[in-house]
């Protein structure tokens, strides 16, 4: 029997039987449209939280004091065990490495700041020019911090954008004298509205220079230092020299914890695409419960047409003629069910699109064509004990049956 | 020559715990263009008989000569071929597949076979045509009088031009006059040299043909052949 026409017959088949054959398309579409639907909900968490992650910048490598992790007992800590500041220096100091663009101190502090009368508690952040271009901020009034070379600590401020509408209202803030500290300081400059990063919103931030702020403290340590490499292939390289530079300044004793941007995101990666495809395999219990259901049709049917099988035999066809004719089928219902599944699971998808907008709920290919085949795979799976079963049925009595 | 030879074939069936001698000692020979009608009681093996020779069922012993060939020790595969091309049957219950038109239903054997379409095509409108089924060819078994279901029957099993029918009562499922017609068919394939084996219980059809077997408990009683 040819091939088109195995496919013809199967066909007939099953178009026979629409309401039987129409369930078990429900089923395997079902089966299909879950992992679909439930991959593209843990691909989608995995691109949103990396694409939280990216805003922040992703060729960062971040200096934070103190060791997180243990190196075995070593005499040393016995002697000295307080680990050194992070300073200012060790920061200019950092910009000469190779690979490395800008490097970003930064000390952090609440205060209050005071305009016109009007007092509130704030999050102040003391750093650099550079500031603005490593966290990917954008100004919507005047400048950023000047550039501070010398360390002297110019006495401006730039300010977030819910500070600035709370202070000022709408009034132009640009030039106005603010207290903050017990400082008065100038505003150059307000964020835009809606910036995020590092846990924390850019609205309510206040913006100072870092020696400012060291002196408004009373301080001479950073709490991290930020350093942006050339390219995303350095960071690895620059990550090693940081830490080889600061223990020498350090009197050789590493005292600072180095983490990448990189690292960070990768870890987020791994865990929630592990998360992903372990959902997609729960979901595919879904498709074997589909493929035994693709057993019990076919098991039906070889009963219902037992004497078209022997005559089929009567007519001169093969043992295997039969069974693949009926694999056939199995094979056939379930890549239409499977089909039927992935439109049905895509447009789950798109209804979550467009409900939260925020999240990107995308199938991955990958779940697309692995729920494909594990449908198609359970369908010929089972199927093939009802075909042999078929094929097996002796002609007589097959023929003897109305 | 002869187209079909037994000898010696037995065939005993398991009926529960007791043995059924459904064919015992059977010798038999056929000529090519033979008319010959089996006959004989319920369960007497006329049917059993007609398997044999269709090569739907085995005997237990004895050998089968088709077209002096020995069918009997052939692979399954082997015997679904010699189905295919030298066997055509006709049963009592017509046996169309139900959702199948009628041209659907008579180009099974040819798809089966392997056939290619447009040749498939040509061949069944002209064994529509010849058994006047043409403006039926698109009907469904269902939409068919029961003279019409056996005469597409009937094409089905000619369309591969067979050496030998088989028809198990052809006429049972049919009133006196249709029945007549579909019998007049097949004496008509008959005088174009297929050999035609009738088993009936009608002692009219089968005395229409040329010769006689008449079954009683798995042997055959009487031979019109052997004279």
């Amino acid at each position: 029997m040819r091939l088109s026409d195995s496919l013809r017959y199967a066909r007939d088949a099953a178009s026979g039987t629409p309401l039987r054959t129409g369930l078990l398309m429900l089923s395997m579409a079902i089966g299909v449209a879950a992992v679909v639907v439930l991959t593209a909900l843990g691909d989608g968490a995995r691109r949103y939280v990396v694409g939280e992650f990216s805003a922040i910048g992703s060729n960062l490598v971040i200096v934070l004091p103190g060791r997180s992790e243990t190196r075995g007992f070593n005499p040393a800590n016995l002697i000295t065990s307080t680990p050194r500041d992070l300073t200012v220096e060790d920061a200019a100091a950092l910009l000469r490495i190779p690979g490395v663009e800008k490097v970003t101190p930064i000390v952090i502090g609440t205060t209050e700041i005071n305009a016109g009368g009007k007092l509130r508690e704030s999050m102040l952040v003391g750093t650099n020019a550079d500031f603005i271009k490593v966290r990917h901020l954008k100004l919507a009034l005047g400048r950023f911090l000047t550039r501070d070379d010398l360390g002297h600590g110019s006495a401006e401020v730039v300010l977030g954008a819910l500070i600035r509408e709370e202070l000022f209202g709408t009034e132009n803030p640009l030039g106005k004298t603010v207290r903050i500290g017990g400082r008065r300081l100038r505003v150059v400059g307000v964020l835009t509205e809606g910036g995020q990063g590092m846990g924390m919103t850019t609205d309510e931030l206040l913006i100072i220079p870092v020696a400012t702020a060291q002196a408004m403290f009373n301080t001479n340590t950073l709490f991290r230092i930020l350093i942006e490499a050339h390219s995303r292939e350095q960071i690895g390289d620059v990550k090693a020299r940081v830490l080889k530079l600061i223990t020498q300044r350090h009197e050789g004793e590493e005292d600072v914890t180095v983490i990448t941007q990189d690292a960070v995101l990768q870890t987020f990666d791994k865990i929630l695409s592990v998360l992903t495809l372990g959902v997609a395999g729960i979901a595919a219990v879904s498709l074997a419960v589909a493929g035994i259901l693709v057993m019990n049709v076919m098991l039906v049917s070889v009963t219902q047409r037992t004497a078209e099988i022997g005559l089929l035999k009567a007519l001169g066809a093969t043992a295997a003629t039969i069974r693949n004719t009926f694999l056939l089928e199995a094979g056939l219902l379930s890549l239409l069910g499977a089909f039927a599944g992935i439109a049905l699971g895509h447009l789950g998808a798109a209804i979550l699109r467009h409900f939260y907008p925020a999240f990107p709920a995308y199938p991955p290919n990958w779940a697309v064509l692995a729920g494909l085949g594990t449908a198609l795979a359970a369908g010929l799976i089972f199927g093939v004990m009802p075909a042999r079963r078929a094929a097996r049925l002796d002609a007589v009595q097959a023929l003897s049956r109305r | 020559m002869s187209l079909i030879e037994l000898s010696g074939i037995e065939r005993t069936f398991l009926l529960g715990d007791s043995e059924v001698h459904a064919l015992r000692s059977i010798n038999l020979s056929i000529t090519p263009g033979e008319y010959v009608a089996v006959m004989g009681p319920s369960g007497s093996g006329k049917s059993t008989l007609l398997n044999l020779l269709g090569l739907l069922d085995r005997p237990d012993a004895g050998t089968y000569h088709l077209e002096d060939r020995d069918v009997t020790t052939l692979t399954p595969d082997e015997q679904a071929r010699v189905r295919s091309e030298r066997i055509g049957f006709v049963f009592q219950s017509f046996h169309l597949v139900p959702r199948l038109t009628a041209a659907a239903n008579v180009e099974l054997p040819l798809m089966l076979a392997g056939i290619v379409p447009a040749e498939r095509t040509k061949r069944v409108s002209q064994a529509l045509k010849d058994y006047g089924l043409t403006d039926r060819a698109h009907h469904r078994p269902e939409q068919l009088s029961g003279g019409q279901r056996q005469r597409v029957a009937i094409a089905r099993a000619t369309v591969m031009h067979p050496a030998v029918i088989l028809a198990d009562e052809p006429t049972g499922n049919l009133d006196r006059a249709t029945g007549e017609d579909v019998v007049t068919l097949l004496e008509g394939l008959n005088a174009q040299g297929v050999t035609l084996i009738v088993v009936t219980h009608d002692q009219t059809l089968g005395a229409r043909a040329r010769r006689q077997l008449v079954m009683e408990d798995g042997a055959i009683a009487r031979d019109s052949g052997k004279g």
